[in-house]
C-alpha cells in the first residue's frame, strides 16, 4: 500500500532567519538594558576608532590644488609637486606647504609670507585651492613643534594635551583604543579556536590522547609568559606580530579545560550515541552534536581572555617590554602618567580610557553569557 | 465520624513566564482522613506532584497559589515559615521518587536520619541512636547497628528507599506523602517497598497520599483514588468503584491503556538474522603504575542468542543485569568478545569502514526521548542525519520528502519538521527517535526500554506502532525492558538476565506461563501481582 504523498512544508530557513533558540537569545540580550547600551556605545566608539585615519591625522583628507582634487591620505606627494623646494614628502602642517596649496604653487609669495611680508596672492592662471583637515590634525606619531614645553596641558589646539614628546594625547588614545581592541579580539579569537580544537580532541577521544595532551599543556602553561617575552624581545625586535603570536601561544591553554569537560560529559549523551549508531563519523559528531554544547562554556570564558590580553599588553607597554616605539600604546600613556604627576591629564586620560573600554566589554559579554544561559529567565 | 486530616479546597497553581500564563493545577479539591490512603493518579504533567507540594508550601517561588489547604483545621496557605517548618517533616513527611539523589552523598545514614530527630524532637547522642536503630529495623534494614555508619553509595536502590522511608517516619508523622516512591526501582524491589508501606500503615495508623502513574499499584495500596488530568480532578471515589465502574472517559482510557495483545508470529519460517555465540563484555579493572589488569567487571558473560527476521527477542532483567551492555556489544558500539554474525556475515572483527557500513542495517532507539534528540537540531535535521551519512537517497526524492514520508509513517505531521525537539511531547519525541532509526530501512533494531519513560496511554500507542512497523518490514527487534507487561505484548522469544548471565530463555509463552527458575518466578510475581517473594531476590 502506497501512502498518499505527504504535504511538505517549504524549508523555512533562509540565510538570515534565526532558529528559535537564537531568537530567544537575541531577545534575552536585548532585555538586558545595560548590556544593550554598552554594546551600542562600544560599537560607536569602535566604529569611530576604525576610521581613526579620517579623524586624527597629520595629512589632510582632501585638497584642491590647481583645480584638481587630491587625497594626500591615499597618495604621497613630494613637496616639489606643489611647487616647493624639497623632494621629500610634503609636510602639510608646514605653513609654506599650506600656502602653496592655497595659492596654487606661488612659491615666492609663500616664502615672503613666511617671512612676514603679507599674504601671498594666488598664482597667475590658477584657481584658489583649499585644504580639508580631519577633526584632529595630528596623527598618533605627529610631533607638534609649536608646543613650547612637553607634556603640555589640554588647550584648544590639543584637547587632551600632549605627552612628553609633544604628541597629541587624543590622537594617541583613538589609535591606541583601536590597536588594543583589535589586538585583544584577534588574540582571543585565535587562541579560542586553537583551544577549542585541542579541548575537543582531548575530551572526545579521551584515553592516552587526553593524558598526553594534558601533561604537555601543564608544562606549557606553567612557563612564565613574562620571562618568555623578555627573552624573545632580547632576540627579536618586539613588533605587533611577534607579540600577537606570543600571546596566542600562551593564551590557548586557558580554554581547554572547559571545552574538554563539556566534550567528556556530552560524548556519552544518548543523542551522541544515537548518532554513532547511525554511523555518523567522529568529525561530524564533534561539529554537529558536541560543539554547540561546548560553545556556551567557551563564551563564558572569552571575556576574561579578552580583557586579560588587553590588560597584559598594556602592562607590558607600561614596563617597557611591549610593542615599543612607533605604536600608539595606551600602556605607554599610563607610564607617562606615572612619570609626570604634575601633568595629571596624562594619568586621568589613561585611567578613563582603560576603565571605559574594559567595563563596556565586560558588560557586553556579561549580557551575551546570560543570554546563552538556558536557566536564566528574563522579565 | 473519622477525623479529616488534610483538606484541599479549590487549589489552583499558576505559573507566569514570558507573558504567558500556565495553570498547572486548576480547582483541585480533596480530603484525606486519618488512616486512609488516597492515590493521586494521572499522567506526567497532570499536576499531581504540584498538588502534593502545595500542601506544605514547597512550591517554587514563581508559582501563584490560590485556594485553601487546611491541616487539621489550620490554614496552610499564607501560614508563616515557623508553622510550616513545624508541620513539614513532623506531621507531614515526604518520600520522593529518586532514591539516588534524595540522600546527601556526603553524610552517613545515621547523620541524615538523626538530623530531623534533633530538629523536631531535640534527640541527640545515644537516645537518637536508639531511635535510629529502631527505625531502620522497622523499615527492614538487616543488622541496623552495623549500617549506621554506611554512606548512601554503599546501599542499593531499594535500601536507600528504605532509608528515605525511615527518615520520613522519624518523627511519627500522621500523613506520609509518597511521590512515585517505587518508579525508579526494579519490579522485585518495588514489590518489597509496597509491602513495607502497607505493613507500616497497618502498624502505625498512617495516612498516605500516594502519587503514581501505575494503576496496578493503586489497586494494591489505596483506599480511595483521585484521577487527575491536565490540572483537574476528573474522577474520585473508592478504588473498587472507580476501577470497576469508571465514569469519566479519561479514567476509562487510562484503565484500557495497558499494553494488550500478543506478538503475532511471522508468517514464513524462521530465518536467522543475528546470532551471537558466547558474547562477552568484560571491562578490565586496571591498577598500579603499569595499569596491570587485575580483574574484570563482568557485565555480560558468554551469552548465546539467535534472533530471526520479523521476530522480537525480549531481554528482561533488573537494572544492572547487563541488558543494555549486551545490546551495545551486539551492535559493536562497545568492544565485545565472542562470535557475532549478522545477515550471514561475521561482524565481530569488523572495524572502521566495514563497521560504518553495517550501521545502516542495525539501529537503536533509546529509553529517554528527552536525552536522545539533540536539542539544537530541528526534527528534519535529526531524522535526515543518517541519510546524509550513508548517501541513501532514492532517486527523485529530496531529503525533505524522505523525512516527510518517514514522519507520516510513524504518525507525525510532516508540517512540524522544522520545529525543535523541545516543542514535542514525550511520545512524539519517541516517534521522532523511531523515525530516525527507521529511515535507514534497517533489518535489526535494538529497542532499549523505548516505552519506560512514557505515560501508559502513550506506551500502548508506541507498542502498536512498533508492532506495525515490524510486520510491514519484517524487522528483527531486540527489545529490552524491565516492564514485563510490555515485553509480554511485544516478544516472541525472550531471555531473562541476571548479573550478566542468562538464567532462563525460551519462547515468550513458555517463560511467562511456566517459568522454570525460581528467579524468573519471583520476577513474574513481582511484575504481575506486585508480590514480594521472600528469599528469591536480595534487595
Amino acid at each position: 500500500m502506497e501512502a498518499p504523498a505527504p504535504a511538505i512544508p517549504a524549508p523555512a530557513r533562509g540565510l538570515f532567519t534565526l532558529s528559535p533558540l537564537n531568537r530567544r537569545r537575541v531577545r534575552n540580550f536585548r532585555a538586558n538594558r545595560r548590556a544593550l547600551w554598552s554594546l551600542r556605545l562600544f560599537g560607536v566608539l569602535f566604529l569611530l576608532s576604525l576610521c581613526a585615519e579620517l579623524i586624527a591625522n597629520d595629512r589632510p583628507i582632501l585638497i584642491r590644488f590647481q583645480g584638481a582634487l587630491l587625497s594626500p591620505l591615499m597618495t604621497d606627494y613630494p613637496e616639489t609637486f606643489f611647487g616647493g623646494d624639497f623632494e621629500t614628502a610634503a609636510v602639510y602642517s608646514d605653513p609654506v606647504v599650506q600656502c602653496l596649496i592655497r595659492t596654487g604653487g606661488n612659491i615666492e609669495g609663500c616664502l615672503d609670507q613666511a617671512d612676514g611680508l603679507g599674504p601671498a596672492p594666488v598664482a597667475e592662471g590658477q584657481a584658489k585651492g583649499w585644504i580639508l583637515w580631519p577633526l584632529i590634525p595630528f596623527s598618533y606619531s605627529t610631533v607638534d613643534y609649536e608646543v613650547a614645553t612637553a607634556p603640555s596641558s589640554p588647550d584648544a589646539r590639543h584637547w587632551l594635551g600632549t605627552d612628553d614628546q609633544a604628541r597629541d594625547v587624543l590622537a594617541r588614545v583613538i589609535y591606541g583604543f583601536r590597536l588594543s581592541v583589535l589586538f585583544g579580539f584577534g588574540v582571543t579569537a585565535l587562541s579560542a579556536m586553537i583551544g577549542v580544537l585541542a579541548g575537543a580532541a582531548q575530551g572526545f577521544f579521551g584515553g592516552w590522547v587526553d593524558l598526553t595532551f594534558q601533561r604537555v599543556e601543564e608544562v606549557w602553561s606553567s612557563m612564565n609568559t613574562l620571562y618568555v617575552i623578555l627573552i624573545i624581545s632580547s632576540v627579536l625586535a618586539p613588533n605587533l606580530w611577534v607579540m600577537f603570536f606570543i600571546f596566542v601561544a600562551f593564551g590557548w591553554t586557558a580554554i581547554i579545560g572547559v571545552v574538554r569537560a563539556e566534550f567528556l560529559r556530552a560524548r556519552n549523551f544518548e543523542y551522541v550515541q544515537a548518532a554513532r549508531a547511525l554511523g555518523v563519523g567522529d568529525w561530524r559528531i564533534m561539529v554537529r552534536h558536541l560543539l554547540p554544547n561546548a560553545m556556551v562554556a567557551t563564551l563564558t570564558l572569552l571575556p576574561f581572555m579578552l580583557t586579560a590580553s588587553i590588560g597584559l599588553l598594556a602592562g607590558l607597554d607600561f614596563l617597557g617590554f611591549g610593542l615599543g616605539q612607533g605604536y600608539p600604546s595606551l600602556g605607554e600613556l599610563a607610564l607617562q602618567g606615572k612619570k609626570y604627576l604634575q601633568d595629571p591629564h596624562l594619568a586621568i586620560t589613561a585611567f578613563l580610557t582603560f576603565a571605559i573600554m574594559l567595563s563596556l566589554m565586560v558588560f557586553v559579554f556579561e549580557g551575551v553569557r546570560d543570554a546563552f544561559d538556558p536557566r536564566k529567565t528574563f522579565r | 465520624m473519622i477525623e479529616t486530616l488534610l483538606e484541599v479546597r479549590d487549589l489552583s497553581i499558576t505559573f507566569r513566564a514570558e507573558g504567558r500564563e500556565t495553570r498547572a493545577v486548576d480547582g483541585v479539591s480533596l480530603t484525606i482522613a486519618r488512616g486512609e490512603t488516597l492515590a493521586l493518579v494521572g499522567e506526567s504533567g497532570s499536576g499531581k506532584s504540584l498538588t502534593a507540594l502545595a500542601t506544605v508550601k514547597l512550591l517554587p517561588d514563581t508559582a501563584e497559589v490560590a485556594g485553601s489547604v487546611t491541616w487539621r483545621g489550620r490554614e496552610m496557605i499564607g501560614a508563616d515559615a515557623r508553622t510550616l517548618r513545624d508541620i513539614r517533616g513532623n506531621d507531614i513527611s515526604f518520600v520522593f521518587q529518586e532514591p539516588m539523589t534524595s540522600l546527601n552523598p556526603l553524610h552517613t545514614i545515621e547523620k541524615q536520619i538523626g538530623e530531623s530527630l534533633a530538629l523536631h524532637q531535640g534527640l541527640t547522642g545515644m537516645a537518637a541512636r536508639e531511635r535510629i536503630v529502631e527505625l531502620l529495623t522497622k523499615v527492614g534494614i538487616r543488622d541496623p547497628e552495623t549500617r549506621l555508619g554506611a554512606w548512601p553509595h554503599q546501599l542499593s536502590g531499594g535500601q536507600r528507599q528504605r532509608v528515605m522511608i525511615a527518615m520520613a517516619l522519624a518523627n511519627k508523622p500522621e500523613l506520609l506523602i509518597a511521590d512515585e516512591p517505587t518508579t525508579a526501582l526494579d519490579v522485585t524491589i518495588q514489590a518489597q517497598i509496597l509491602a513495607l508501606l502497607a505493613e507500616l500503615r497497618r502498624a502505625e495508623g498512617l495516612s498516605m497520599l500516594f502519587i503514581t502513574h501505575d494503576l496496578g499499584i493503586v489497586r494494591r495500596v489505596a483506599d480511595r483514588v483521585a484521577v487527575m488530568q491536565a490540572g483537574r480532578i476528573v474522577e474520585t471515589g473508592p478504588v473498587a468503584q472507580v476501577f470497576d465502574r469508571p465514569e469519566h472517559p479519561y479514567t476509562r482510557k487510562l484503565l484500557a491503556a495497558e499494553p494488550k495483545g500478543r506478538a503475532t508470529p511471522p508468517d514464513d519460517g524462521a530465518e536467522p538474522l543475528l546470532t551471537g555465540e558466547r558474547v562477552r563484555v568484560w571491562f578490565p579493572i586496571k591498577r598500579g603504575f603499569f595499569k596491570r589488569t587485575v580483574g574484570h567487571i563482568k557485565a555480560v558473560t558468554d551469552i548465546d542468542l539467535t534472533l530471526n527476521r520479523g521476530e522480537t527477542l525480549g531481554v528482561v532483567g533488573e537494572s544492572g543485569s547487563g541488558k543494555t551492555t549486551l545490546a551495545l556489544g551486539l551492535m559493536r558500539l562497545i568492544p565485545a568478545g565472542g562470535r557475532i554474525s549478522f545477515l550471514g556475515r561475521e561482524i565481530h572483527d569488523l572495524r572502521g569502514r566495514g563497521l560504518r557500513a553495517l550501521r545502516r542495517d542495525m539501529q537503536i532507539v533509546f529509553q529517554d526521548p528527552y536525552g536522545s534528540l539533540s536539542p539544537r537540531m530541528s526534527v528534519a535535521e535529526i531524522i535526515a542525519e543518517g541519510l546524509g551519512v550513508h548517501g541513501l537517497r532514492e532517486p527523485g526524492l529530496t531529503a525533505r520528502e524522505a523525512v516527510a514520508r518517514q514522519m507520516q509513517e510513524v504518525g507525525l505531521d510532516p508540517a512540524m519538521m522544522d520545529r525543535y525537539p523541545h516543542e514535542f511531547s514525550g511520545g512524539q519525541r519517541q516517534r521522532i527517535a523511531i523515525a530516525r532509526a527507521m529511515i535507514l530501512k534497517p533489518e535489526f533494531v535494538v529497542l532499549d526500554e523505548p516505552t519506560s519513560a512514557l505515560d501508559m496511554t502513550v506506551q500502548t500507542q508506541i507498542v502498536d506502532l512498533l508492532r506495525d512497523l515490524q510486520r510491514r518490514y519484517r524487522l528483527g527487534y531486540l527489545f529490552i525492558s524491565h516492564d514485563l507487561r510490555v515485553v509480554r505484548a511485544m516478544a516472541h522469544r525472550m531471555i531473562v538476565m541476571r548479573a550478566g548471565e542468562v538464567v532462563e530463555s525460551g519462547t515468550a509463552d513458555e517463560v511467562f506461563e511456566r517459568p522454570r527458575t525460581e528467579y524468573a518466578r519471583a520476577l513474574m510475581a513481582a511484575a504481575f501481582n506486585l508480590e514480594a517473594v521472600e528469599g528469591a531476590v536480595a534487595d
